[in-house]
This record gives structure tokens, sequence and C-alpha cells, in this order.
């Protein structure tokens, strides 16, 4: 396959930045994505030219490392992948591919298409967590009852891997698909609940200081998210900050 | 940090507002409705006497305030959210294909709640106003003849024109705004959301064609 690639380049964050045209020759369909970037990268450094930076880890799908916004989706026209996972079968020969970092106020660009979601780690230090002292007799596992059904919800709700895929591809550059799975994989298990109520209004309280837009439920974001996250939890979330406000 | 976590302020507590602001509005619709459809269905006087119960009656003339309130509340928080939108995005994207993953309606509420609220605000002064503070003749039965205004209006073309092309951006308003309102709410449940969100697109449909249909009916009709 030969493609026609517009890549967003810029410098740094204070850098306005601007797309550069790049042709790629014989690209197999069996190469993911990254792995045609990395044959790009290899024809700059060969031309002299400064190699695309992005993200990138595991390239197996369940590190939430890889980014970019390509052809205006997150990860790709694919569904339920990431963009190390998706296929350049799912593209045509002579296709012309527009790729972008992830476009957001809280993600601020890093350099070409990396971004700094570091964002969301502070949301997680607000409360996505359960206090524990690991120090002593532990209690077996399997001693506390849960029902299968919360199980397997909270189970899906802590597959999110925390891409920012949900940020991306919001209108709004709206967190709440992210943050509402980190408080429903707590708030649907007993040892969620001592700490449920401060939990939800400080990770909220902490989406909102760090500049994500709000909701307005279009559903974007669970059909882009590479881990099918429901917006059932985002209904959760609002269910379980309204408890809170009105209780504490 | 002990501000923006209780019920005001935060952006989950707005949706909140925006949600029971929003629902309270939609229940003024039937009323709204019931009373459009004497023009069609009944005289001129029953138009006019309906006019004067819903201007005199005391507890719905306390409901009114409400419904004011509302109003303002929904748009000042709406644009409120929608500026907050903006800023969350200060470099668009060069490609975006949002029509991928979402449906036209949600991605456009704030454009077509701005335009329902530029149609409240034509639609207050047209009747509204002249209804309180206007100078209307008296019927057959000593109400103010608001019957004859509002036929007059709705024998214009644009005038009609305009009300129906409202009711066509309220009506998308709506199919995505009445199940919106729920899953902000947090009343979601696996079995009743399909219900709310099918009887929320039937009732955008049904009420805001029925809106439409009253001054189309004017416009052709010869008898009215």
């Amino acid at each position: 396959m030969n493609l026609t690639l517009k890549v967003w380049r810029q410098k740094n964050a204070q850098d306005q930045g601007s797309f550069a045209t790049y042709q790629v020759r014989d690209i197999s369909p069996d190469m993911s994505f990254l792995e045609m970037m990395d044959v790009l990268n290899e024809q700059l450094i060969a031309q002299g030219v400064e190699s695309v930076v992005f993200d990138h880890d595991c390239r197996e799908g369940i590190c939430g490392m890889c980014s970019m916004f390509i052809n205006g989706e997150a990860h790709g026209p694919d569904r339920g992948v990431t963009t190390c996972q998706l296929h350049m079968r799912k593209f045509n020969d002579g296709d012309t591919i527009t790729i972008e970092p992830w476009r957001a106020q809280a993600f601020p660009v890093v350099r070409d298409l990396m971004v700094d979601r570091s964002a969301f780690d502070r949301i997680i230090q607000a409360g996505g967590y359960v206090s524990v002292n690991t120090m002593g007799n532990l209690p077996d596992a399997n001693a506390t009852p849960i029902e299968k059904h919360d199980a397997d919800a909270a189970f899906d709700a802590a597959t999110c891997i925390g891409c920012g895929a949900c940020v991306a591809t919001c209108k709004n550059a709206s967190a709440m698909l992210f943050v509402s799975a980190k408080v429903s994989q707590f708030a649907l298990l007993p040892q969620g609940q001592v700490e449920a109520a401060d939990r939800v209004r400080n990770m909220v309280h902490q989406m909102d200081l760090e500049g994500f837009g709000n909701c307005t439920n279009t559903g974007a974001c669970e059909v882009e998210c590479p881990k099918g996250i429901s917006i059932e939890n985002i209904a959760r979330m609002n269910r379980e900050y309204l408890k809170a406000s009105i209780t504490a | 940090m002990a501000s923006k976590r209780g019920l005001f302020g935060s952006s989950l507590a707005r949706k909140y507002w925006m949600a029971l602001t929003g629902l309270f509005l939609i229940t003024f619709l039937v009323v709204h409705l019931l009373g459009n459809l004497a023009i069609v269905f009944g005289t001129g006087e029953d138009f006019n006497a309906y006019a004067a119960f819903m201007t005199s009656f005391p507890p719905i003339k306390i409901v009114s305030y409400l419904l004011y309130a509302s109003i303002v509340l929904h748009a000042a928080d709406g644009i409120a959210l929608a500026r907050q939108n903006r800023a969350a995005r200060p470099v668009a994207y060069g490609t975006y294909n949002g029509a991928a993953n979402a449906g036209w309606a949600s991605r456009n509420m704030a454009l077509l709640g701005i335009f329902t609220l530029l149609f409240i605000l034509v639609h207050m002064k047209s009747f509204w106003f002249e209804m309180h503070f206007g100078t209307l003749g008296l019927d057959a039965n000593g109400n103010k003849d608001l019957f004859t205004i509002t036929t007059a209006a709705f024998e214009q073309v644009w005038y009609t024109a305009f009300y129906v092309i409202a009711m066509v951006a309220l009506g998308f308003h709506l199919w995505h705004g009445f199940q919106s309102a729920f899953q902000t709410m947090g009343w979601t449940h696996p079995t009743y959301t399909p219900i709310v969100q099918f009887v929320g697109r039937a009732f955008a449909v049904v009420v805001c064609g029925a809106f439409a249909l009253i001054p189309l009916y004017v416009l052709i009709s010869p008898n009215v």
C-alpha cells in the first residue's frame, strides 16, 4: 500500500504546530498502525528529518499509552481497539490519512502526537483508590460475598486503561467516562463503600479543576472506547455524586 | 478545596439543574399544546377562555413564575456549560468525524437551544406580551381576544415558517434531551431506559409536530 500521511508536527506546548505531509510506500496491510509509523520514522531519519514523536508501550492493546486521532476518530476507524491494534488493512491503497494528537485543554501537547495525560493521574490521586492497610493477617478475599452481576460490572469498569480516547473523541473534551469508570469499580463493591461519598466528590472536583468539559450524553465516548466502557458508568457516577452531595 | 463540591457550581450540579429544568419545561409543553388545540377543534371564544384561565387562575400564575425562572436558568446554565465546553478544547481538530459515533441532535444541543430561546423571545413578544400588557379587544364573552391576533400572525407566511422551523429545532432538542435528562440524573435501568428513550422520541415528534401543524392549519384553512 502507498499512503499519503498528514501528520501534526509541533515542537512543544508553546509552539503553534502545523500539518506536514509525507508519503510512505510498500506498507503491508498486516502492519499495525504503529508499525506503519515506525516505517515513516525510519524514512524520516534516513532523510535527516526529525522523526515524529508518538506515545506507545506494550503494543498489545492493554497499556493505554498509544493515542492518535486518525481521520477524525480516536484510535482510528476500527472499534474496540487501541492504535497499536489498528491494522493497515482498514485503509485502502492511495488513501490520505490525517493523524493528530488528542486535543484537550487538559491534555497539553508535549511534542507532535504525544500529549501529557497526567491530569488523569491527579484525578486518581484525588480519590480513585481504597485506603487499606496491608500489614497483619488479611481476611480471605472470598469471605466477602459479592453478587456476580456487581462483580462483573465492577470488573468491566476496571478494564479502563486510561488512554484518554473518551476525552479525545468527546465534542466537549469531557473526562466523564474515565472518571465514572474509576468511580464505578469501587462503588459496586463493598470495599468501596466506606469512602464512597468523598471519593466521587473529590474526583469530580479534580476533573473540573483540570479543565475538562461537561457531559452532553452524546455517547461518542463509549463508541470509541477501546475497552467498551459503557456510559451506564456515567449514570452511576451521576447517582453517586447526587447521593453524596445531598447526604454529605 | 471545599468549594464547588455541592449541588451548585460543579459540572455535575450544573447538569442536574439542566435536566430538572428541562423536564419541567417539557411538562409545560403538554399544557400549552392542549390550549392550542382549541384553535383547531374549538371556537375563538374557547381559545380566549383558555388564555384568560391561564393568566388568572392563581395556582397557574404561581407555576408560571417557576416556568419563567426555569427558562432563564436552563438557558443561562446551558450557555455557561457550552462556554466551558468550548474552552475545554482550545485547538480544534483538523479532521473531526463527529457523525461516526454520535447523533446529530446530541452534538448540536446548544445551537438548537439557542434557536429555541430566540423563538421563545419572539413568541412571548407576539402573544404573551400582548396578552399581559397590550391593548386587545374583547370577545363576545368579555375575554381578551387573543385568538384574533394569533390567527392574524399565523396568516403571515414568514411567521408560520419561523414557527414551524422552531418546532423542528425544538423537536431535535427533545429527541436527545428527554432521555439525556434521565441519564444525567442517573435514572437509568436496563429495562426502563429503552422505554424512556422511545417515549422521549415519540414525545418530540408528536408534540412538536402538533405544535407545528396548528399555524399551518390556520395558514391553509380558509375558515380560520
